[in-house]
C-alpha cells in the first residue's frame, strides 16, 4: 500500500527487463511490457468482471487447492489493485466487457516495449519453492494427502481455499495427526542438487504447527521430522521451545519411505530413531517442508545483465559488500542473493537501496514528483454543511444495497446540505466533480459511503486538500467491504445497515474540526554509536549519501569484535574489511570520529536530538536530526568446562587471536575438539548465536588444513549452517572433522589425566562414552549484549530480557526502532556474522536517510493532546507510550504536568484511555466523537 | 428467547489488524449476521471502558473490542 501510493515510485506491472545498457550512474533498461487486457487506469478493482466470467482455470496462488476465472487478481492484497485477464484460459465471450461499468476492459492490448534511465539496478526477484513433484520417494504427486508447506499455508489462511478450516485435500476431513519433513529440496546432494540449506523452513514449520493446533477443533498431534532443528534467528529459539511446551513433537529422523492406505488416504511413513528403531507410523496429512531455489527466469535475467551467480544459481556477492553484484551500479536483495527470511530480505531491501543511495546522492530529487499546494479554506467557526457521497462500487454495494434509498435517507441527516450517489466515487472523474461540488456547495464536511478507509481514506482526503478543504474534515461509511459483500444474502438489512453507518459517519463528522500537521526541520547531521564493524559502515554510508556524521567510539581505536576475528564464512579476511573500512572512515571528510567519548544526556527527539558526550573527560555537545545505535556485543567468558583451568582452553575469539598470531602449533597436535552452544541456548541466555556453528566449522577446518591428520571433533546440539554456510558444513564432514551430538541435559564434561584435557561426550550412534584426550579445547562461547541501559533510557528505547535492543518491527522494522529518529543494526540487535551486520549497518542508514533527505518532518494531525489543567501528573500516559511521546513539562507554571510530543505521536490513543484524569484527548477520535457514534449506532 | 434471536454487537477494532480482518472478510465474502457495527479506533488501547458502558446503555447486547 504504501509503495503503491508513494508519489515518486512508478510501478511497472506485466513488465520485463530485457537489457540493460551503459554504466553504474547511467543504465539504459529496455523494458517488454505483455497486456493484462484490462485498463489500469480505469479498474477499480470491483470484480464485477470476475463474477461473470464463466471459464474456471486453476489457482496458481492457492497452489491448485482452488479455482479461478479467467479475469482474476491473484490476491486481495495486490497492488495495483485491478484485474487481469489470463488470455490463455479467456474464451473471449466479452461478457466481462458487458458488465464492467468503469470501462476497463481492452481486449485490443497490444504487448509493448519502453526504455528508462536509471542511474542504479536493484534485483529482487526472490525465490521459487522447491517442486518435490519430480522425485517418486516423496510420493507427492501419487498421494492426495501429502502437501507441500505452501500448500498448508494456503489450507490455514482465511482467505484460502478452506477459508481457514484445516481440512486434508483428499477428503475435506480435519486432520488429527500431521507429519512435517523437513529439507526437502534443500541439503540434500543425491536427487536434488541444492546443498545449501533454506534457513527458513524449520522455522516456518513449526509456525504452522502451532497455528495448525490452534486451528484444530481437537488435541492435533504434531510431528516434525528433522536434521538439524535451526532456528537461529531473533527469539526464534523462544518459539521453538514453545512449540515444546505446547506439545508439538519433534523427531530427529530422516523419513526413508511414504505408503499410503488406499483406503483411508492415510499416510504411513518409515523412519529409523535416533536409539536405531525401525518405526513405522500412521498420519492423515504429511506436510513437505520445501526448501527455495532461484527462479529460473530470474537465472536467465541475471545471465542476460551479466550478473554473476554462484554455484546454487543465486547471485554471488563477498561478505563484504553483501548487496553489491558483479556489474557496478547492480545491487541484489532478498532470496535471489540466497535462501533467507523476511527480516533478513528487509535488511538487505533497505541496504541495497543505501548502496544504491551511495550513487544516486548528487542527483537525489532531480526526477521526483511534489505535491502542488491548494490554499485551505478556514472553516473553524462555520456551521457544519456536510456532503455525503454514496457509492455504487458498480454493482458491488448497489446489487446489495439500495443505494438510492441510503442517499435519500442522508438528506435527512442534520447538518447535510448535500447528497449524490456515485457509480465509482473513487474513479479519476467523480474526484475532480467532488472537487468541484465542494467548491460550489461550499461544503466544510465530507463523508464517502463507499469501502474501506484502509484502501481509500488518504486518497480521498487528497480530493478534500485539492478542494482547500482540511483533509481531517472527513470520514468514511464501509459500506462495501464491512456491508454489502458481507451480507449478499439480506439487502434489507444490508441497506438499514448501511443507513446506520452513514449516520454515524455524519454525527462523528459533524464534530470534527480541522487539524494542522506541524513541520519541523531535521538536523541535517547523524551520530552513530559505536566504532565497531556495522556503525563504521552506517556511518560511511550516511556520509556518502551526503550527510556530516558524528561517529563515537568509547573505546581508544576503531574495530570492536572484528579485531580478533579471523575470517568470514566466505573465507575472506576479517582484518582486510576492517582495514579497508578504517582508511575510509579516516579519508571520508563528513565524517567525524570521536575516540574515548561516551553519551551522557540525550535531550529531544527526531530530527532535533541534543546529545551530550564525555569526550575523554572533556564535555562535547552534538546536534543532531538521527542516531544509529550499533554497540555491539562480546563474547560470553564461560563458568563451565574447565575454562580459565588450562591455557589450551579457549573460547572462539581467543582461537582466532592465536591463529592470527600464529601461536596455534597446529602441526604438533593430535587432537581439538569444540564444544557449541557454550552459554547459548541455556535457561539464563535462551537464545541460538547464530554465528558459532559456522565459526567452529570454519576454524576445524582451518585446523584440517594446516594438520591435516589433526582428529578435530565438534560437540553440538545441532548444526546450524544456515543458507550456503551449509557447504562449510559438508566440507567439513568430507575432510573427516567428526561431529559428536549431546543434549542440554547430558552435556559433555571436561576432566584432566596426566596433564591432558580430556573430554567426555556420550555418543547417541554408538550409544557409548566416549572420552576424547585433546590438545585444545575450544568452546563456543555465545554472543552477550553490551547491556546499556541508561543508553536506552536516553534515547527511550526498549531493550529485550537478554539485553538485545527491540526493533520496531521483527520483520518489516529491523534495523529502526519505535522511537522515530533512532535506528539500529549489528550485534546489538542480535548476534549475526559480518555480513549480515554490513548490511544491516546499511540499512539503518538508509532508514536514517529517508529522513535526513527530506529536511523536514511533518507531525501527524491525529494525535493526542494534554489539557494540563486536568493532568494530575501521575505519569501513567508516560509509561504506556510505546513511542515516548509523553513526557513531563520540566519549566513554566505547568511543570510537572504531562506534555505530547507531536512529532513523536503515533495517535494510537494508549494514553487517552488510560489517563485516570480524563486530561489527554486523541484529536480525530475524541470521547465525544466516538460518543456519537455510539448513539447513533 | 425467541428463536431466530441475533444479539446486536458493537464492535472497536483496531485499525492495524481487526478492522483490517473484518474488509478481509469483506473480500473474501464471509456472510455473517447484518447486526454488528463498527467503530474504528487506532489501537484497541484508545477503547475507554466508559465505550463499553454506553454501548451496553445504548442497547447493544454485546460489545466487542479486538486488536
Amino acid at each position: 500500500m504504501d509503495v503503491g501510493r508513494h508519489l515518486n515510485i512508478n510501478i511497472i506491472p506485466n513488465t520485463e527487463v530485457t537489457s540493460l545498457e551503459g554504466e553504474v550512474g547511467n543504465f539504459k533498461a529496455r523494458l517488454e511490457s505483455v497486456p493484462r487486457f484490462i485498463n489500469l487506469d480505469n479498474c477499480t478493482g470491483c470484480g464485477e468482471c470476475k463474477s461473470v466470467c464463466p471459464v474456471t482455470a486453476v489457482n496458481e496462488f492457492d497452489c491448485g487447492l482452488n479455482v479461478r476465472s479467467a479475469t482474476y487478481i491473484q490476491y486481495a492484497q495486490a497492488v495495483p489493485l485491478a484485474f487481469t485477464i489470463d488470455k490463455d484460459k479467456c474464451i473471449g465471450c466479452g461478457l466481462c466487457e458487458r458488465v464492467c461499468l468503469a470501462d476497463a476492459i481492452d481486449y485490443a492490448q497490444e504487448p509493448n516495449t519502453a526504455e528508462v534511465e536509471v542511474g542504479a539496478v536493484i534485483m529482487s526477484q526472490g525465490s521459487d519453492a522447491f517442486d518435490p513433484s519430480k522425485f517418486d520417494h516423496y510420493s507427492y504427486s501419487q498421494y492426495p494427502n501429502v502437501i507441500t508447506s505452501l500448500e498448508f499455508e494456503r489450507i490455514l489462511s482465511a482467505s484460502g481455499p478452506y477459508q481457514g478450516h484445516l481440512m486434508r485435500p483428499l477428503d475435506r476431513e480435519e486432520p488429527a495427526k500431521i507429519a512435517w519433513l523437513q529439507c526437502v529440496g534443500s541439503r540434500d546432494i543425491n536427487r536434488c542438487d541444492h546443498s545449501y540449506c533454506s534457513s527458513v523452513c524449520c522455522m516456518y514449520a513449526i509456525k504452522e504447527a502451532v497455528i495448525a493446533k490452534e486451528h484444530a477443533s481437537g488435541n492435533l498431534s504434531c510431528n516434525i521430522f528433522y536434521m538439524d532443528m535451526r532456528t537461529h534467528g531473533k527469539d526464534f529459539e523462544k518459539y521453538y521451545d514453545r512449540a515444546k511446551d505446547e506439545g508439538v513433537n519433534f523427531v530427529r529422523s530422516r523419513v526413508h519411505s511414504i505408503t499410503e492406505d488406499p483406503k483411508t488416504g492415510n499416510l504411513f511413513l518409515e523412519y529409523v530413531t535416533e536409539a536405531g528403531e525401525i518405526v513405522r507410523d500412521e498420519f492423515d496429512l504429511v506436510v513437505l517442508s520445501v526448501g527455495l531455489e532461484a527462479k529460473e527466469s530470474a537465472i536467465d535475467l541475471a545471465k542476460n545483465l551479466g550478473i554473476e551467480l554462484n554455484g546454487h544459481n543465486f547471485v554471488a556477492t563477498s561478505d563484504q559488500n553483501p548487496v553489491s553484484t558483479s556489474r557496478e551500479g547492480v545491487f541484489v536483495c532478498g532470496a535471489f542473493q540466497g535462501p533467507k527470511d523476511i527480516p533478513q530480505s528487509v535488511v538487505e531491501a533497505s541496504a541495497a537501496a543505501a548502496a544504491a543511495g551511495e550513487i544516486l546522492a548528487d542527483s537525489r530529487y532531480k526526477d521526483t514528483k511534489e505535491v502542488e499546494l491548494v490554499p485551505e479554506t478556514n472553516v473553524v467557526g462555520e456551521r457544519p454543511r456536510i456532503g455525503v457521497f454514496v457509492c455504487s462500487c458498480g454493482i458491488n454495494i448497489a446489487g446489495t444495497v439500495d443505494v438510492d434509498e441510503v442517499a435519500e435517507y442522508s438528506k435527512t441527516l442534520p447538518y447535510v446540505e448535500y447528497v449524490t450517489n456515485n457509480l465509482y466515487t473513487c474513479s479519476q472523474d467523480t474526484q475532480e466533480i467532488m472537487t468541484q461540488i465542494i467548491k460550489e456547495q461550499n461544503l466544510n464536511r465530507v463523508v464517502v459511503a463507499s469501502c474501506t478507509p484502509k484502501t481509500h481514506e488518504p486518497m480521498f482526503r487528497d480530493t478534500l486538500t485539492n478542494a482547500g478543504l482540511n483533509k481531517y474534515l472527513f470520514e468514511m461509511a464501509n459500506i462495501r467491504n464491512q456491508c454489502s459483500w458481507v451480507h449478499a444474502n439480506n439487502p434489507d438489512l444490508a441497506t438499514k445497515k448501511s443507513k446506520d453507518l452513514v449516520r454515524m459517519a455524519v454525527m462523528k463528522v459533524a464534530l470534527k474540526e480541522p487539524l494542522q500537521e506541524i513541520k519541523l526541520d531535521v538536523n541535517q547531521n547523524a551520530l552513530v554509536i559505536g566504532g565497531g564493524i556495522s556503525g563504521m559502515t552506517s556511518a560511511l554510508n550516511l556520509a556518502r549519501q551526503g550527510f556530516q556524521t558524528h561517529l563515537i567510539e568509547k573505546n581508544e581505536e576503531l574495530g570492536g569484535q572484528a579485531k580478533s576475528l579471523y575470517k568470514t564464512a566466505k573465507g575472506e579476511k576479517v582484518g582486510e574489511i576492517l582495514n579497508s573500512l578504517l582508511t575510509d572512515v579516516k579519508n571520508e571528510k563528513r565524517i567525524e570520529v570521536h575516540l574515548k567519548t561516551e553519551i551522557e544526556e540525550v535531550d529531544g527527539f527526531v530530527g532535533n536530538f541534543k546529545t551530550k558526550l564525555n569526550k575523554g573527560g572533556k564535555p562535547l555537545e552534538i546536534e543532531h536530526g538521527v542516531a544509529t545505535i550499533a554497540t555491539g556485543a562480546e563474547e560470553f567468558k564461560p563458568d563451565e568446562y574447565s575454562y580459565g583451568e588450562s591455557p589450551m582452553i579457549l573460547t572462539s575469539l581467543e582461537f582466532d587471536k592465536k591463529l592470527m598470531a600464529g601461536e596455534l602449533k597446529a602441526g604438533e597436535m593430535d587432537t581439538a575438539v569444540f564444544i557449541q552452544c557454550v552459554g547459548s541456548r541455556e535457561p539464563d541466555r535462551p537464545y541460538c548465536s547464530r554465528l558459532c556453528c559456522s565459526h567452529s566449522i570454519e576454524s576445524a577446518l582451518e585446523l584440517k588444513e594446516l594438520n591435516p591428520e589433526m582428529n578435530v571433533y565438534i560437540l553440538n546440539r545441532d548444526i546450524r549452517t544456515y543458507g550456503d554456510r551449509e557447504e562449510l558444513y559438508k566440507k567439513a564432514r568430507e575432510m573427516g572433522v567428526m561431529f559428536i551430538r549431546y543434549s542440554y541435559d547430558e552435556k559433555p564434561e571436561v576432566v584432566f589425566k596426566d596433564g591432558r584435557i580430556v573430554v567426555k561426550a556420550e555418543d547417541k550412534i554408538i550409544g557409548r562414552v566416549l572420552e576424547i584426550e585433546t590438545d585444545l579445547l575450544t568452546l563456543a562461547t555465545s554472543i552477550i549484549p553490551n547491556k546499556n541501559i541508561q543508553l536506552a533510557q536516553n534515547f527511550k528505547v526498549a531493550m529485550d530480557e537478554d539485553g538485545f535492543y527491540v526493533e520496531r518491527h521483527a520483520k518489516l522494522g529491523p534495523s529502526e526502532f519505535a522511537t522515530d529518529g533512532v535506528f539500529l543494526c549489528g550485534l546489538a540487535h542480535y548476534p549475526k556474522p559480518i555480513d549480515e551486520s554490513i548490511a544491516q549497518a546499511k540499512a539503518a542508514s538508509s532508514r536514517a536517510v529517508t529522513l535526513l533527505a527530506q529536511g523536514t518532518v511533518s507531525t501527524n494531525g491525529e494525535i493526542a493532546s494534554v489539557n494540563q489543567n486536568n493532568c494530575s501528573g501521575c505519569g501513567t500516559c508516560v509509561s504506556v507510550c510505546p513511542y515516548s511521546a509523553p513526557s513531563f513539562l520540566e519549566e513554566g507554571r505547568m511543570a510537572g504536568k504531562a506534555d505530547i510530543n507531536a512529532a513523536l505521536c503515533k495517535g494510537c490513543g494508549l494514553c487517552v484511555a488510560s489517563c485516570r484524569s480524563g486530561a489527554i484527548g486523541l484529536k480525530g477520535f475524541d470521547n465525544e466523537q466516538i460518543f456519537s457514534m455510539i448513539s447513533a449506532a | 428467547m425467541a428463536e431466530n434471536y441475533e444479539p446486536k454487537i458493537l464492535a472497536f477494532l483496531c485499525n492495524w489488524c481487526a478492522y483490517a480482518g473484518a474488509d478481509l472478510a469483506g473480500v473474501s465474502r464471509f456472510q455473517y449476521p447484518p447486526t454488528l457495527r463498527v467503530i474504528r479506533t487506532m489501537c484497541s488501547g484508545r477503547v475507554d471502558p466508559l465505550y463499553i458502558a454506553e454501548g451496553l446503555v445504548n442497547g447493544y447486547d454485546g460489545v466487542f473490542v479486538s486488536g
